[in-house]
């Protein structure tokens, strides 16, 4: 079973509707003794990183550590994937999740933000996330914050600078766009996860 | 690179799309699921669904409309029409809406957009302004209520204070052109996009593959509203992405 944690952020419906169309068995849920039994963990996103905050008030982050330190498989998609690194210039008091190194900041002044609309990817060749997937394929996104490109960056994208699209280690997962409003690529990578096995 | 979007536009009256001219003699197009969905295969970036219905009871069905909608879509999806409070935008998103658009209600109140990009976040709130020249000058007013009545607000200022109180977006269309055809208000679509730092897109005049040139080079527009049932047939979405890409715009293809 798919856990789609649910604090309140705006996507999971979306992500909810991609899952029932791949068939997969996802619930949407916010009791952390539910994710504490899932099998896969998707944590959605969308809108202000100090949204996460609710994450530690509800016993949330402490589920789903336990779980990750168990192997269990994780996405984070937006803010979520934001929220498996260190912190956010966002909402400077929240400390994410430090899954991976750097902090999340802000797009220079020299291009509009929020970035908005279907930019292209620069994939590696190594990820399990992406496989399927090519260079130069179209997603989309909506962000005003991005990471930068880190080791473990799977895929980049180029907008005022270089940013992390992608991210993977181990049972790992992120994703700054989002998958669920990508169209059939998006699908495709959803689907990707769903039959990643441990 | 970031796109150029091409955003197809549905009208809906009582659950259903329809077409017209300037929205008299409305004709039946067919139902807004499939539709949407054969938008999204033919290579739409984005799909919006405008509610025109003129009462208050045809308006109930939107949120069904919605929910059959957005089911089958896996682009994004925006909302528009009639949406006046918080808790009417709330019903739009739980149906499954990604984005909802706000005109007149906005105007009236301009404290919902931070309210709605309180809860849903700035992404997810679009500003749409009907705006129109003001006696040829390259000066524009706001109008609200479907372009019935004038505000007295310049509309390049208003877009600024609508980006301030956290839209998203502005949807831009300029009533001058709207239905012609004949292009877009590349001098209204410039100013908007270039005094302000979020996604600017342009609507109303769209018609053959050089206005929609036009407004990505010379109105610096990130994105236009394209009335595809009223202008397109379904083949001509995909040709004209194709023809931008051959003219040096940045497209997503193949879709």
């Amino acid at each position: 079973m798919i856990a789609v944690v649910d604090y309140r952020a705006g996507n999971l419906t979306s992500v909810k509707k991609a899952l029932d169309h791949l068939r997969a068995d996802a619930i949407v849920t916010g009791d952390p003794e539910v994710v504490a039994q899932a099998d896969k963990i998707i944590l959605p996103g969308v809108g202000h990183f100090s949204s996460t905050a609710i994450l530690e008030q509800s016993g949330l982050r402490t589920a789903i550590l336990h779980r990750i330190n168990h192997g269990v498989l994780f996405l984070g998609v937006c803010v979520g994937m934001q929220w498996m690194f260190e912190c956010s210039a966002e909402a400077p008091g929240i400390p994410g999740l430090g899954l991976f190194p750097g902090a999340c900041g802000r797009f220079t002044e020299s291009v509009k933000s929020p970035h908005v609309g279907w930019n292209s990817l620069t994939c590696h060749d190594e990820s399990r996330l992406l496989r399927g997937i090519r260079s130069g394929s179209f997603v989309y996104f909506t962000h005003s914050y991005s990471v930068p490109v880190v080791k473990q960056t799977v895929a980049r994208c180029e907008y005022g600078g270089e940013f992390s699209a992608a991210v993977e280690q181990d049972n790992l997962f992120g994703v700054q766009f989002h998958p669920e409003k990508s169209g059939a690529l998006g699908l495709k990578l959803l689907e990707n996860f769903c039959c990643l096995s441990c | 690179m970031l796109t150029k979007r091409i955003i197809a536009c549905l009208d809906v009256n009582a659950g259903r799309v329809v077409k017209g001219v300037q929205f008299k003699q409305l004709r039946d197009a067919g139902d807004p699921a499939e539709l949407a969905a054969a938008h999204s295969k033919a290579g739409a970036d984005e799909v919006v669904l405008l509610d025109i219905s003129a009462t208050h009871e045809k308006r109930t069905t939107l949120a069904d409309t919605v929910r059959r909608t957005a089911r089958q879509l896996f682009i994004p999806f925006t909302v528009g029409g009639g949406i006046r409070s918080l808790d009417d935008a709330i019903a739009v998103f739980e149906a499954g809406a990604d984005k909802i658009s706000i005109n007149s209600a906005a105007l009236a109140d301009p404290s919902l957009i931070t309210r709605i990009a309180d809860r849903y976040g700035s992404q997810a709130i679009i500003v749409a302004i009907d705006a129109k020249r003001l006696n040829g000058e390259a000066r524009f007013e706001a109008y609200v209520s479907g372009g019935r009545n004038p505000t007295g607000r310049d509309a390049v200022d208003w877009a600024r204070e609508a980006e301030e109180r956290g839209a998203g977006e502005i949807l831009l269309t300029s009533m001058d052109c709207d239905g012609t055809g004949a292009g877009f208000d590349c001098d209204l679509t410039r100013a908007c996009s270039e005094g302000l730092n979020i996604p600017v897109i342009a609507s109303g005049g769209g018609g053959d593959t050089q206005s929609f040139v036009d407004v990505f080079e010379r109105g610096r527009a990130d994105a236009a509203l394209a009335a595809s049932i009223f202008h397109f047939g379904l083949h001509r979405l995909g040709d004209l992405k194709q023809e931008l890409q051959s003219a040096g715009i940045p497209v997503r293809r193949p879709c």
